[in-house]
């Protein structure tokens, strides 16, 4: 999916269980790519990851991760408070 | 679509060689019987291993990419950091090539291990303090402790003989196979013709024949291999991936390591490194002085490790200062930092010192004169 507004990203989690929330805040790509691609490694298939990000670079390499490692971003958003936030699905 | 795979046993090619139809036949049929081979590739970004991996690809073997991030990477940081760089499209080149080439990417995070290559590099330093024959080493030899754990038959990577001045020579091939640990499970598909034969060429798992032997600084070869393939907008190939082949870059590091006495840095040390003017006054201690606003952001993040300064009564840079300092130390740091502010031609400037712990004083000094702030000072 591509980028949603933040108030459909806050729809969309409400409606997942979020089975565990990445904090990546302040980190710059790749570091951000490499903690989410660790976190799914301990994620069971189907799970869903939550990730918060500041660095904009992640808008492209995430879903780009993502796409190549089979893992489906449901949406990602910018909010209101300049960070970046991601739901994927294992 | 059938294809000639090379043949291990010159006497089986010579007996059915005249007949191609029944050599092109049993030749097909051995290689449908063999299992699909399982490389892994070094994909750093850049075209050459691009090329490497989809020339290895081609041959029908499953490839997958493995890229290391070291803490010196070009890629991403300082488009992240620079506001003039935002419009810049932003693009991670190992993943961009993965995906062109329809392949899992591995990230791997080596920047702490990597630390003891960068202090102490056994095959020493190229022009800077880039220790790239150590760091291709430990690179393959991850590599290969990758493929071993998760059962890959071999390692590509994107070398070609004397492209590179360190790494990338007649000598270091065997040097890096050797050392790394891979031995003959690496395959350098660009320049294979040019090396004796490895394992995946000898079992026939892919063929010699159709791999290069490309050679020397000249990128022709690579910019027609890319054009076959249909690759266009892949990154620049002359620009090095790795910060510590940077001149400025690496003076900076050494004047870090010279002022606390020891080969030692930390990650953030390192995206410092990237991010202002690095000026040292004085052995004990430097300024960092953000030149525009994406830098004044991301410097605002170390607020809480660093003292900084500040200016009041006019625009200006944020400043972070390392090292140890004196009151008079600071002084000096608000002239330089007031040189750069919009009142460097003011009488004064007031100026805010925050410490790390939050406390904070003001103070108000006369901005230097342009040959006040000396040469020699900026890192």
């Amino acid at each position: 999916m591509s980028k949603i507004s933040e108030q459909e990203f806050n729809q969309l989690e409400a409606n997942l269980r979020v089975a565990h929330e990445l904090n990546c805040s302040r980190l710059l790509c790749p570091m951000p790519v490499i903690k989410t691609q660790n976190a799914l490694k301990e994620l069971a298939q189907g799970d869903i990851l939550k990730v918060i990000c500041t660095d904009p670079g992640t808008m492209a390499d995430i879903p780009t991760w993502s796409r190549i490692n089979d893992i489906e971003v449901l949406g990602y958003a910018e909010m209101a408070d300049h960070s970046i936030q991601f739901l994927l699905k294992k | 679509m059938l294809q000639l795979r090379y043949n291990p046993c010159p006497f089986f090619e010579h007996r059915f060689a005249p007949n191609l139809l029944i050599y092109y036949s049993m030749t097909n049929s051995i290689s449908s019987q063999q299992p699909q081979r399982k490389a892994v590739a070094l994909i750093s970004g850049g075209l050459d291993s691009l090329l490497a991996a989809k020339v290895v690809q081609e041959q029908g073997v499953h490839v997958e990419g493995i890229n290391f991030y070291t803490g010196f990477c070009v890629e991403g940081h300082t488009h992240a950091i620079r506001k003039k760089d935002k419009e810049k499209q932003k693009r991670n080149n190992a993943l961009w090539s993965a995906e062109q080439l329809g392949i899992k990417l591995h990230i791997i995070d080596i920047s702490e291990e990597y630390k003891d290559i960068v202090y102490n590099p056994k095959h020493g330093y190229g022009t800077n303090l880039n220790p790239c024959l150590d760091c291709k080493i430990y690179m393959v030899n991850q590599a290969q402790a990758w493929a071993d754990e998760n059962g890959f038959d071999f390692i590509i990577t994107g070398e070609v003989i004397g492209q590179r001045p360190k790494s990338q020579r007649k000598e270091t091939m065997p040097i890096i196979a050797r050392e790394s640990g891979a031995e003959d499970r690496l395959l350098r598909p660009l320049c294979a013709k040019n090396l004796m034969p490895s394992l995946p060429e000898r079992e026939g798992w892919v063929n010699r024949e159709e791999l290069y032997d490309f050679s020397g600084r000249t990128r022709k070869p690579q910019f027609e291999l890319a054009k076959k393939f249909g690759f266009e907008d892949y990154a620049q190939p002359a620009g090095g991936c790795c910060f510590l082949t940077d001149a400025n870059y690496s003076a900076k590091l050494a004047d870090l390591w010279e002022a606390r006495g020891e080969r030692r840095y930390e990650l953030d040390d390192i995206m410092l490194l990237k991010v202002g003017r690095h000026i040292r006054p004085k052995p004990n201690f430097k300024l960092i002085v953000s030149r525009e606003e994406g830098e004044n952001n991301f410097l605002t993040g170390y607020k809480k490790e660093f003292t900084s300064l500040s200016t009041i009564s006019h625009g200006g840079p944020l400043t972070l200062l390392d090292g140890t300092f004196n009151k008079e130390d600071i002084e000096l740091a608000a002239r330089i930092v007031a040189r750069y502010s919009g009142g460097k031609s003011a009488e004064k400037v007031t100026i805010q010192v925050e410490n790390y712990n939050g406390t904070s004083f003001v103070i108000e000094v006369p901005p230097f004169e342009a040959n006040e702030v000396k040469q020699e000072w900026h890192v």
